[in-house]
């Protein structure tokens, strides 16, 4: 397994996005390729021409002021845009040899791979048991002690388990905030994605719930690629080993999070990074 | 001084303002519940004494002079409302939910949209006269399925009307999670959002059924009356709004208390429909 994904993707080499900052995530293979990514709402251009590598189980966080399209981008990956007939993407997006934009790929299978939290909590109107079990449903027919066993696993990779294990019957909307956001985790885990896109996870939550799903982050890496979405600059430092900047639909910079922020090499990421615009 | 102060003319006039519209607001609905009350009042009244005997519900309706109750058309109307509510429910539901899963923006989508309106406002005696015409006068007789179709006709407007504003109210966040997990579009509607519309969308079917249980126009032109005790729905089919209809506007006493005995038995039911409803709804909202 591990081999063959050495095989399949290159160990990756600098990637220069238009002569600009250089992507050095030497340690890592590559899991999704952005190549010459456009992205459009109705006919306003929304992403331009962005390429950049997401490192595999690693962690990767966009950061950029409101409008800059770091969620768009997250929303490309897992084809999220295709629910809306007036939103479209050009380019490629490649994983495991294959451009996953193209309309020949089945969006439910890609979604099953890339999985997706978004910022506010959005547990379905069922049982705790039942939300994990729903997604599960959809591509396995397990029994009940392995249905059992699974919600048990994704509860407790999600750090809930010893909160909800009493109340696995009840609503999923009688947690609380951050506890719903964690059972969301946990859905998108037990169907065992690939890839985890957070799309700012933690923006509708109290510090001491932000502490935890960042805990869970920095657990989550060791068997998932996270690609997160933050609006919170100490947060990208805190929980990734990638980031990227963006501005105004553009990638300006994107390398290892420690140099990014101590050493941008762009004039426009250090302005950003310490306050001195957005 | 500053603008803040309890003396503040623009504070006082706005003050009495709020005291004039109060007041105007409060009288309109003291004069709108008045009316409800001595409506409901003068029902029980006139009716109470009907309602409490036996023999309205298991008597047939009677002849002139004779004692009986309204059995058959209890019956009647249980059977047309059951079956225009089961051919309506589900065929406005579907298109509720085209209307808000799948059409949402599209031409047709606001084309239905419209006509469902037009339709949901449409005079019930038209929609009466509309299956006269095509299935009454077709077959030659008057039936407890015209009946049916007419209260059928009437049912989908209200359900298609609730279940697409159901829908809509489903945060798209709910729709975007469940297709994240890659679930498809009819699983999402199944197991996600009709979940999360369910009381709404219940609630909009029991609506709907308290407004066909009291239409009478719509069941003049094509289930007619019976009086007889009748299980045939190919035969013309006793109902209580069309016996209330004729005995109130006949010269008989028998019938006149007969008649206020079935209509406030048709507005208690309403009543318990509607209270069912807001419990319904009020304990998920």
């Amino acid at each position: 397994m591990e081999a063959q994904a050495a095989a399949r993707t290159p160990i990756m080499k600098p990637f220069v996005t238009e002569a600009r900052s250089a992507v050095v995530p030497a340690d890592s293979a590559t899991k999704l390729q952005v190549r010459n990514l456009n992205f459009y709402y109705g006919s306003f251009l929304a992403l331009k021409s962005i390429s950049l590598d997401i490192p595999e189980k690693r962690v990767t966080a966009f950061i950029g002021p409101s409008g800059c399209g770091k969620s768009t981008l997250l929303r490309t990956f897992n084809r999220m845009y295709s629910l809306y007939p007036e939103q479209r993407a050009e380019g490629e997006v490649i994983m495991d040899g294959e451009n996953l934009l193209t309309s020949k790929q089945d969006v439910s299978l890609i979604r099953a791979k890339i999985g997706m939290v978004f910022q506010k909590p959005t547990p379905f109107p069922m049982s705790i048991y039942d939300n994990i079990a729903f997604g599960v449903r959809l591509f396995e027919r397990l029994g009940k002690r392995d249905m059992d066993e699974r919600v048990e696993w994704a509860l407790t990779r999600a750090a809930l388990w010893n909160e909800a294990k009493d109340k696995l019957q009840q609503s999923g909307n009688s947690l609380s905030g951050g506890q719903q956001q964690r059972l969301c985790i946990a859905r998108g885990i037990a169907i065992k994605p690939e890839v985890l896109l957070l799309d700012e996870p933690c923006s509708a939550l109290d510090p001491i719930s932000t502490g935890k799903v960042e805990e869970l982050i920095h657990e989550l890496k060791r068997d998932y690629t996270v690609v997160i979405v933050t609006h919170n600059m100490q947060q990208a430092a805190r929980v990734s080993d990638y980031t990227a900047y963006m501005y105004l639909g553009e990638l300006i910079e994107f390398d290892v999070t420690d140099t990014l922020f101590i050493k941008p090499s762009r004039k426009e990421t250090e302005d950003y990074i310490t306050g001195r615009f957005g | 001084m500053s603008a803040i102060s309890p003396d503040n003319s623009v504070y006082v006039s706005r003050r009495r303002r709020n005291v004039v519209m109060l007041s105007v607001s409060s009288l309109a609905l003291a004069f709108g519940l008045f009316w409800l009350i001595w409506i409901l009042s003068t029902l029980l009244y006139e009716g109470g004494n009907a309602l409490v005997r036996l023999s309205l519900y298991t008597q047939m309706t009677p002849p002139p002079g004779a004692d009986g109750g309204l059995a058959n058309a209890i019956l009647g109307s249980l059977m047309m409302a059951a079956i225009g509510t089961l051919i309506g429910t589900p065929t406005g539901i579907l298109a509720g939910t085209y209307l808000a899963e799948y059409g949402r923006q599209g031409w047709l989508a606001s084309a239905t949209r419209f006509i469902n309106d037009v339709l949901l406002s449409a005079p019930s005696i038209v929609i009466g006269l509309f299956v006269y015409t095509i299935y009454v006068a077709q077959v030659g007789h008057f039936s407890g399925w015209a009946g049916s179709i007419a209260l059928a006709l009437l049912v989908i407007p209200v359900v298609v009307r609730t279940t697409d504003d159901m829908l809509k109210l489903v945060p798209n966040s709910l729709r975007e999670a469940a297709a994240a997990l890659g679930c498809p579009t009819w699983r999402m509607i199944m197991f996600v959002t009709y979940r999360a519309a369910r009381t709404g969308i219940v609630t909009g079917v029991l609506l709907a059924v308290a407004r066909i249980s009291g239409e009478t126009a719509p069941l003049l032109f094509t289930s007619l009356n019976n009086q007889f005790w009748s299980l045939n729905m190919n035969a013309p089919m006793a109902n209580l709004p069309v016996v209330i209809f004729q005995f109130a506007m006949s010269p008989y006493d028998d019938w006149h208390r007969l008649a206020w005995g079935g209509a406030a038995l048709i507005t208690l039911a309403v009543l318990a429909l509607n209270i069912l409803a807001r419990v319904l709804f009020g304990k998920n909202a």
